[in-house]
């Protein structure tokens, strides 16, 4: 199981890109924490999920 | 009559004491966008005595960033970085100020925030702020990074709030509230939202995170 942000996922073997395919992201404003690192995004089509991992998806919204 | 270097010296020091003062004086912090909040945090980090701010925008003041931003309306036109480098001046005259009149991207921000110790996120738009935190914290080691996200908006001042995602990453705000729901940007809240990745960077320099 995957931990991302805070709820157990049967998504490990499966790469960042493709949970986050799976979901309503945009990769484009989010970051991904994995295991304490930010996983840039040109990293995500080849990070798979492992076992035990635990991942924080940090969406950004506009206004500065 | 501007107070010399050394009566300013003595001034913070007597406030902060003189080993926060010098943790302050000698920090390197740069904001990456010049607008409700990287301007505000600029004023707040100037009046505390930090030593070094590395401001960085492309654009121009507006008639329409007056309400939030911390510039005058003699200054609509100028470059914001050269117009908030001479606020900050008559703020904390001692200040070392190195601008950059740029448009901050993938190419040009490890250059750009080389020399920073802490670098803040001060975008408007969300992919902005999604490449640079990609950027800084895979391929700026050492550096620390204060991000925001979602302070739009007359939501509770209370929602605002300070998260520490990794070890180098604080994200600042409600990660709620787009500007482009409801009213838009309100000064106080943006302030609000500023005063926390200014005081953020502050608790960083000065050996205090959260936990």
């Amino acid at each position: 199981m995957v931990s991302v942000n805070g709820a157990e996922l049967d998504i490990a073997g499966k790469t960042i890109a493709e949970y986050l395919a799976s979901t309503n992201y945009d990769p484009k404003r989010i970051a991904v924490e994995c295991n304490g690192d930010i996983v840039p995004k040109a990293k995500y089509v080849e990070t798979i999920l492992q076992d035990g991992d635990s991942v924080e998806i940090v969406s950004f919204v506009g206004g500065g | 009559m501007i107070p010399t270097r050394e009566e300013w010296t003595r001034a913070l020091e007597k406030r902060h004491g003189t080993e926060l003062h010098s943790r302050f004086s000698s920090a390197v912090v740069a904001i990456c966008g010049l607008g409700g909040l990287g301007s505000n945090i600029a004023v707040a980090l100037a009046r505390v005595g930090t030593g070094k701010l590395i401001l960085i925008d492309f654009d121009r003041v507006d008639i329409a960033n007056l309400h939030r931003q911390q510039y005058k309306a003699n200054q609509i036109g100028q470059y914001k970085t050269d117009a908030l480098a001479v606020n900050l001046r008559e703020i904390a005259p001692y200040i070392e100020l190195e601008i950059h009149n740029k448009y901050i991207t993938e190419d040009n921000a490890v250059t750009l925030l080389h020399d920073a110790d802490i670098i803040c996120e001060a975008f408007d738009d969300a992919e902005c702020k999604s490449m640079l935190t990609d950027i800084v914290l895979s391929e700026m080691p050492g550096k620390y990074f204060v991000a925001a996200s979602g302070m739009a908006g007359l939501g509770s001042a209370n929602s605002i709030r300070t998260r520490r995602i990794t070890n180098r990453f604080y994200l600042c705000g409600d990660e709620i509230c787009d500007v482009s729901d409801g009213i838009g940007l309100i000064s106080s809240r943006v302030m609000l939202c500023a005063a926390h990745q200014a005081h953020t960077v502050l608790r960083i320099l000065a050996g205090e995170f959260e936990t």
